[in-house]
């Protein structure tokens, strides 16, 4: 494997958990629901994975872990905004620091062990083709399955039915409420989808991106791919170049700090942040009136009965 | 007065003794109604007479407390809009249950039940646009078209699903005397072919057109159901409003003096992205007068507003001159300075701050008089004013000094006008004075516009209300997608040449200015 390979490689690694979690928000968010505790369900969904995986010597009983994880942390999350109807921002962060603070907690006594790493799937034939071949062919299961799910989220809310509802109900949700659309049903059922998205792009962080689980590991992912739904203008095929930049930009940067240029490394850091404005931004200058937020999005609803 | 008009038939939908209990308040007491096959009933009332909440328990939004609903003689529940659709059930609603950045197609198919996709909503879509003459376009997106268009899309999608009860809840309050005319033809075809029609409104004239009976509801009861056109108007607006309506005093004739306001060559870009552009607007008002501003919502009023208010500002100073000085380019409150005062259409959030105390909300216009020194407010003063205004201009109010939002429409509408009168301005402009008021707070703020400019100040009023403005406006002109057409005489406008006007087809025609 050349070095080339291996940078393409792990920006794909690099990639692939805000992809997850920023699919699921976006879900969330298209049915009018803002969930700021994306970084909270994340690092539950981490911890709970790696604790279970380690426990049961089971990736496969990780990663469900880890997706339970993060749909409960959601749950919580959707009996104070919609039973309550209370404040999202307030919630959101609320739900953040509390999922930070657990995973901790459940982390603790697995601090220290490490997980193999899971072996990918190779398509025979296609995985030899040069550089691109492994790129492509040869990643585990999770890439792929993002990759489907970036496809399916995008059929799925242009071309289906309910996700026609889904996004009636974000768009105004007095109106939907006014034709007998299930308002509450769907955004609980939003908000669980999202949450178990965060939760198993935590796992994927635990399991496969470092094989170990130390607090706080998340490192501010759940709030970058907040900020991708937002740039990517709410659509998923965009979320999807978004989070590729973001992965590419972040490791190309530390090879670049690796490199010793001479440029402040606290300067390079930030490369990520500004590549992935700027490349959205472009985006939806060139694509002209770019979709603004759903028009419900972190608005209370409570039914008149 | 109660003049019972039996149904020409058996009923097909019939309503007894429905109650809805808020609280202490009984929106709805024991109501009766009656509507025949094919018959465009009217449910006439004011706001707050118990109509939305009413039709909002037909149509399965909102349970009530007590009483039953009978579906060609046999009991039903409804339980929710779903199940009233699956019943036939279509429902126009006032402020439509559209989604502004979804197709038409997607908007219509949304409401209609799962076997329905895209494809056949387009086909079927086109059919009805033909059959009906409601021309739409399935690709467009909503918040591209106008309130007409958008009305349109209500209407096809109720009728996409063969509805045997219609329900239009003041359909008209924002279609031009054109677009209304051809929503009646539709209903009158509609009611030919056999579909009950229940038609919402507080508008008499177009009751008269429609409807053969009416029942009209006063403090959420029936108070009578009669026929619309075999007694007078003004009959039916004291069954509706309780007592005699009163007429608004006017000494005319009256000799306008100075001018007070300028607005010469104004153009403004819109503000954002469904925004209007300001394009070379030119009126004057002058001292003793009241200017009228007509047009369909969205045509510019709003950008208007904020550009004689100085809440935008024009590139050029002499765009807009108050009281003899250039004040395009500077602020609101220097405008209010030389003694300009504004009222916008918003009231709850922008003319009012909804949990500030009507004392603190004084300040919002006051801040430079009598209520604050060196940046302090001197509370004392302000409350002392905010009981003038509340006492001045009937102002009822819960408590002794509420918040802005703990009070009704009608009544904070009351308050944020009368603050600005109490200042005595020399020029008042004021966006949508009774939007959503009750008819004796309307009447009551009408009064107090042309008081105002009897005694010398110059008044523009802005509304989307054409009665309001026959009834209080000397001057009036129409505002179309942010041109305004000549400032004329009211007594030189017919409602058929401000309808021309509000389509903007009044140049295309030729001549209609001249009526």
């Amino acid at each position: 494997m050349t070095t080339f390979e291996a940078i393409l490689l792990t920006i794909v690694t690099a990639s692939t958990p805000l992809l997850i979690a920023a699919l699921g928000e976006l879900v969330t968010e298209r049915s009018g629901i803002l969930n700021l505790g994306v970084e909270g369900m994340m690092a539950m969904g981490a911890a709970c994975s790696f604790a279970a995986a380690v426990t049961f010597d089971s990736t496969l009983i990780g990663v469900a872990a880890g997706i339970l994880a993060g749909a409960f942390m959601a749950a919580l999350f959707a009996l104070v905004v919609l039973g309550f109807a209370a404040n999202q921002v307030g919630s959101g962060l609320a739900l953040t620091i509390f999922g930070l603070g657990l995973s901790g907690l459940i982390g603790a006594p697995f601090v220290g062990s490490r997980r193999d790493p899971i072996a990918p799937i190779d398509i025979p034939g296609l995985s030899d083709i040069p550089v691109v071949g492994r790129l492509f062919f040869e990643q585990d299961l999770f890439v792929y399955a993002s990759i489907a799910l970036t496809i399916l989220i995008a059929i799925y809310l242009k071309r289906t039915r309910s996700g026609l509802t889904l996004r009636s109900i974000g768009e105004n949700h007095a109106s939907a409420h006014g034709l007998g659309l299930p308002v509450l049903r769907v955004r609980f059922l939003a908000i669980l989808f999202g949450g178990a998205c965060a939760g198993l792009a935590g796992a994927y962080l635990a399991l496969v991106y470092t094989r170990f689980w130390s607090p706080g590991m998340t490192a501010g992912r759940g709030w970058i791919a907040l900020a991708l739904v937002v740039f990517a203008a709410w659509r998923p095929a965009w979320v999807l170049v978004g989070a590729y930049i973001f992965g590419a930009a972040t490791v190309l940067q530390l090879h670049a700090q690796a490199a010793q240029w001479g440029i402040p490394s606290q300067l390079l850091s930030a490369v990520p942040y500004l590549a992935t404005i700027i490349a959205l931004l472009l985006l939806s200058l060139r694509y002209g009136r770019a979709i603004g937020a759903p028009g419900s999005l972190g608005m209370p609803f409570v039914p008149d009965r | 007065m109660k003049e019972d008009v039996s149904p020409s038939g058996p009923p097909f939908v019939e309503l007894k003794g429905i109650s809805k209990r808020y609280g202490d308040l009984l929106a709805n007491d024991g109501i009766d109604l009656a509507i025949a096959p094919g018959e465009i009933h009217a449910l006439l009332g004011e706001n707050g007479a118990g109509k939305s909440t009413l039709v909002k328990i037909l149509y399965g939004v909102i349970e009530p407390s007590a009483g039953e609903i009978r579906w060609e003689g046999r009991p039903v529940t409804i339980g929710s809009p779903v199940e009233a659709r699956a019943l036939g059930l279509g429902m126009v609603f006032q402020h439509f249950s559209l989604f502004d950045e979804m197709t038409v197609a997607e908007n219509i198919a949304v409401a209609l039940s799962d076997e329905w996709d895209l494809a056949m909503v387009r086909s079927r879509l086109s059919e009805i646009s033909r059959t009906y003459g409601l021309a739409l376009d399935a690709d467009r997106a909503v918040w591209t078209l106008s309130a007409g268009e958008r009305q349109r899309i209500e209407i096809v999608r109720c009728l996409l699903q063969n509805p045997r009860l219609l329900i239009l809840d003041e359909p008209t309050s924002v279609l031009t005397p054109q677009e209304a005319e051809h929503l009646f033809k539709t209903l009158d075809k509609l009611s030919a072919e056999g579909c009950s029609i229940l038609y919402i409104s507080h508008k008499l004239e177009e009751v008269r057109r429609l409807c053969r009976r009416a029942t009209i509801l006063r403090a959420g009861r029936v108070v009578a159901t009669i026929d619309p056109r075999a007694i007078s108007a003004r009959e039916i607006a004291a069954l509706m409003v309780g007592n005699e309506v009163g007429e608004i005093r006017s000494d005319a004739p009256h000799a306008p003096q100075g001018e007070v306001l300028r607005v010469n060559h104004l153009n403004m870009p819109p503000a954002g992205l469904h925004g209007v552009a300001l394009k070379d607007i030119n009126f004057v008002a002058r001292a003793g007068e009241i200017v009228g501003i007509a047009g369909v919502a969205g045509n510019g009023q709003s950008e208007l507003f904020a550009a004689l208010s100085g809440e935008r500002l024009a590139d050029r100073a002499d765009t807009v001159t108050i009281a003899g000085r250039a004040c395009g380019t500077i602020g609101i409150d220097t405008r209010r300075r030389l003694s300009a005062a504004f009222v916008p259409e918003e009231r709850l959030g922008h003319a009012a701050a909804p949990t500030h105390r009507l004392s603190e909300n004084t300040l919002i216009s006051h801040a430079a008089t009598e209520v604050s020194r060196s940046g302090f407010i001197l509370l004392n003063a302000a409350k002392r004013l905010a009981r003038t205004i509340i006492k001045s201009f009937d102002v009822r109010t819960p408590e002794g000094d509420p918040q802005a939002r703990k009070l009704s429409g009608g009544n904070l509408q009351k308050f944020v006008i009368g603050r600005e009168i109490i200042r005595k301005p020399k020029l008042l402009i004021v966006d949508q004075p009774t939007w959503g008021v009750d008819a004796g707070a309307a009447r009551l703020i009408r009064q107090a516009l042309v008081d105002l400019a009897r005694e010398g100040s110059a008044v523009v009023v802005v509304s989307q209300d054409l009665d309001e403005l026959f009834e209080v406006a000397d001057q009036m002109a129409v505002i179309h997608q942010g041109s305004l057409s000549p400032l004329k005489p009211i007594r030189a406008w017919t409602r058929e040449a401000v309808g021309l006007e509000m389509l903007g087809v009044a140049q295309a025609q030729g001549g209609a200015h001249a009526v």
